[in-house]
């Protein structure tokens, strides 16, 4: 059997040509036959969701829904495939939970809907009594091996719990908290994910987890480290709109906030992935998404003050000639994420500080490496020129808006 | 007389109740209730109005691209764009692979356990008990279809994704076009799996569903509810805007009308809303949740055009463009589905055909400081409306109709049923403990409860 780092490196590798499902699946059926991996029963569980999820774990299956059905899970509920209908798929389903309590996966999709006491959402009647998602999930998480989120809505409350969240929506792990939540965000969670993370679960047990609850093997990296385009954001090459070449960060591209691997991995048989095709990052499988995402076609911390008009090309001469400020926290990111890495293939522990995870964390780490560096700049020239009468100083970001200011919109000079 | 409740449906999207009485071992009345709430239109105000189109199309995941299209119409009315050619023949080709992707799936995900048995393996066990009446050879080689039926679905998905970066929801339609580009390459790779998806509808998709036709024919004669039928059309050409699949009414089988959307009110009466009013244009009022109202039973409005329920899907369409008019029931449901798969699929050929490799996709824009529009498309399972305005570039009201709210729409004020509540009237019953038949019905509707999203406020309709 593979040993669980090289497991982990097929997870994390790019160098796949089928989907991870097909890689996965003759390790698992060995595995299965030496009787080391288990086949777990699963009940899948949707609660407020857009059915997403299971689409995108259905897209995975290649060659087959069904023999991922055989070889992989034992998947006893789910009412997107139950053959049954009413009371008789929910008989079965409740004889899983009593017969395989301990044992059964509960995974759930979609966010759960507190409001009204969880009544804004019901999901199956027992002897004529309706029993809503909320009741479902406090009942059958206590009993279940693993409790599994997919999808931002079930891991962090997603799209249904934007503000003014009418439906009282939340994630899974802000309803049962005394159970360790395995969290595979994404909106919908790539089906990489799930396999890979099922597959771990079945074969070595728990993944390690980052802080937000994810498998590392998948989140442990940023889009922005991985991205194709990253070489463009380095030279200065911004796209002023969407669909064009160069880098999306000033048309609203969350990738330096969100961990995750689409770049490397692209989506729907890695074919293609929202940057590659000229559209930004919405953040989707961040905790903050959606609220902490939008406006999507805007950038991240508004450097766009009212009293300069920033032209989109200056940006990245900007940033090249301050050394710091956004390059540099997002260098500090993708230090991190590199060390959180090189860590887990190592089986060591992390230390902090984690990268950001939202755009005020990013905000405040911009401003401090802004101010720590006009401040060691003034420092400097202090040093050097200790003879001169103090002059007016002027902050490092005021020189460069001012720089800006003196041309015009084309960068051509007055 | 006995009543009987199945809940939840399965191999449907979300949950479904089914309440149905049964007398003489027919149907003799029905209730359909949408059981979930999350109120995506509260939810919009207050946001970039650029937006609304990725973020709306997480109403729902399986017809995700419909919604984003419908919000797209509506922003460019509203920001006063029109696609370029490129841009609009992108969009038809992420909506055509989406279509495809989901009638496939429909029909071998959801419906094909209804009329075959399946595999001895969870989920496919237990089974519904009922008349499994396929030959086990015919049996066994329909189920083994269902297997290549998956993998096509997931091809077309592929498909969406050369343009549209991922599925489920897509990332690259704009109001102005579509962010990626219409390289050579990528042309090759959407017309090589169409070509390939092209065949399986030919000569598997198609022969399955009237080999389950040959052996069901009674239920030519099952669900045929009012035989009102409505559709927003599809498609817009480049320039002219003309729809490939045309928009129209039919009241009562009879000639097809132009539609008026000035014709549209919804109807509270039997859902968990509470308004001064009970019926409004849609974006009229201010509704509020109340999941204790008494004698309401649904999440959903009941919206009617001129009073009247209607139903929305492949088969409208196809009988609005006179394309399979043998009658409506649930099984000419199944066909013109599938006949509209391959409709599709030769629509989208042509498109590949009209591109203009490397022509622009996207035209950048700027969205003025106010504006207000309505996107009216047919999305997979019916006619589809966003309707929005916004001001100071914040979104004030926006409201949708789903086509699962007007196919499942419950009982209007006047204890009028709502269309697939008329279409199970009459079922007949073998076993009131199972009721496959009832089952058969519903899905031949390609039900979708995701989109249970109503709320409160919304600009008035224009």
């Amino acid at each position: 059997m593979l040993s669980r780092r090289k497991f982990i490196q097929l997870c994390m590798s790019s160098a796949l040509t089928l989907s991870l499902s097909d890689a996965l699946t003759p390790v698992l059926r060995q595995a299965q036959a030496e009787t080391r991996a288990e086949k777990p029963p699963v009940i899948w569980l949707e609660l407020g969701s857009c059915t997403g999820n299971t689409i995108s774990l259905d897209n995975a299956v290649n060659p087959s829904l069904r023999q991922f059905l055989d070889e992989t899970i034992d998947l006893r509920y789910h009412w997107t495939f139950n053959a049954a209908q009413g009371e008789q798929a929910v008989a079965a389903m409740l004889e899983t939970v009593a017969r395989d309590a301990g044992k059964f996966w509960l995974v759930i999709e979609g966010s759960v809907m507190t409001a009204d006491n969880g009544r804004y959402n019901e999901i199956f009647a027992r002897n004529g009594e309706m029993i809503t998602g909320l009741a479902a999930l406090q009942e059958f998480a206590p009993q279940a091996r693993y409790v599994i989120a997919v999808g931002d809505c079930a891991c962090y409350g997603g799209p249904a719990a934007a503000h003014p969240n009418p439906g009282g929506a939340k994630g899974v792990w802000d309803v049962v908290t005394d159970k360790l939540i395995i969290n595979i965000p994404g909106c919908p969670a790539h089906p990489d994910w799930m396999t890979g993370t099922f597959s771990h679960l079945a074969l070595y047990g728990l993944p390690e987890l980052d802080a937000y609850q994810r498998p590392k093997m998948f989140f442990g990296r940023t889009i922005h480290e991985l991205c194709q385009r990253r070489q463009q954001f380095e030279d200065g090459i911004f796209a002023a709109f969407p669909g064009e070449d160069g880098c999306l960060y000033r048309v609203g591209c969350k990738g330096p906030v969100t961990h995750a691997d689409c770049p490397l991995r692209q989506w729907n048989h890695y074919i293609n992935w929202p940057v590659k095709a000229g559209t930004p990052c919405i953040g989707c499988a961040s905790p903050h998404f959606p609220d902490g995402m939008m406006p999507f076609y805007n950038h991240l911390p508004d450097i766009q003050t009212p009293a300069v008009t920033v032209n989109i090309k200056k940006v990245g001469a900007a940033f090249a000639a301050l050394g710091i400020g956004a390059v540099g926290t997002h260098l500090v990111a993708g230090i991190c994420a590199r060390r959180i890495h090189k860590h887990y293939l190592d089986g060591t522990k992390p230390s902090d500080p984690t990268p950001p995870e939202t755009l005020e964390q990013v905000r405040q780490e911009l401003d401090d490496l802004i101010r720590q560096q006009n401040a060691l700049l003034s420092e400097a020239k202090q040093l050097e020129r200790p003879q001169r009468k103090p002059r007016r100083r002027k902050s490092l970001l005021k020189r460069a808006l001012s720089f800006w200011h003196t041309e015009d919109k084309d960068g051509k000079g007055k | 007389m006995t009543r009987k409740v199945i809940f939840p449906v399965t191999r449907v999207h979300e949950p479904l109740r089914v309440d149905v009485e049964i007398e003489g071992g027919r149907v003799v009345d029905a209730w359909v209730s949408s059981l979930l709430f999350r109120g995506f239109e509260p939810i919009m105000a207050g946001r970039d109005p650029r937006d609304a189109s990725l973020f709306l199309q997480r109403i729902c995941g399986i017809c995700s691209t419909a919604h984003a299209i419908a919000a797209a119409m509506a922003q460019q009315e509203a920001f006063g764009v029109v696609p370029t050619p490129n841009g609009q023949l992108l969009t038809n080709l992420i909506f055509a692979a989406d279509l495809i992707q989901n009638h496939l799936r429909h029909f071998y995900v959801l419906v094909l356990y209804d009329y075959v048995a399946g595999p001895a393996v969870p989920p496919f066990i237990p089974r519904p008990k009922g008349d499994f009446r396929l030959p086990p050879k015919t049996n066994d080689e329909l189920s083994q279809h269902g297997v290549k039926g998956i993998e096509m679905a997931v091809r077309a998905h592929e498909m969406l994704a050369v343009f549209g970066a991922k599925a489920p929801h897509q990332q690259t339609i704009m109001a102005s076009g579509v962010t990626e580009q219409a390289t050579s390459e990528r042309i090759m790779a959407y017309r090589a799996v169409l070509r390939e998806i092209k065949h399986f509808v030919e000569t598997v998709y198609l022969a399955d569903v009237l080999t389950i036709a040959e052996y069901y024919k009674d239920y030519y004669d099952i669900g045929a509810g009012y035989g009102n039928l409505l559709s927003y059309g599809m498609f817009p050409q480049p320039a002219t805007g003309r729809r490939a699949i045309g928009a129209g009414v039919v009241i009562g089988k009879n000639a097809t009308e132009n539609l008026d959307g000035g014709q549209i009110t919804e109807n509270i009466h039997y859902s968990w809303y509470r308004d001064a009013g009970e019926t409004r244009h849609p974006g009229e009022g201010e509704t509020q949740p109340d999941r204790d109202k008494a004698e309401a039973y649904s999440w959903i409005k009941a919206p009617r055009y001129r009073g009247l329920a209607f139903e929305g899907g492949p088969l409208a369409r196809a009988w609005i463009d006179n394309d399979w008019r043998r009658g409506i029931s649930v099984m000419d449901r199944i066909i013109a589905r599938a006949r509209e798969t391959l409709k599709v699929c030769r629509l989208a050929e042509q498109w590949l055909a009209e591109l203009a490799p490397g022509g622009p996709t996207l035209r950048p824009f700027e969205p003025p400081p106010q504006g207000a529009g309505v996107g009216l498309t047919d999305a997979m399972r019916g006619p589809l409306g966003h309707w929005f305005s916004y001001q100071e570039g914040k979104i004030r009201r926006y409201q949708i109709i789903t086509p699962t709210t007007w196919n499942f729409s419950p009982r209007d004020a006047s204890g009028k049923r709502g269309a697939a509540e008329e279409a199970l009237i009459g079922t007949p019953v073998a076993d009131p403990d199972s009721l496959i038949e009832v089952g058969r019905v519903v899905r031949s509707f390609d039900p979708c409860f995701t989109c249970a999203v109503h709320a409160y406020p919304a600009g008035r309709m224009r």
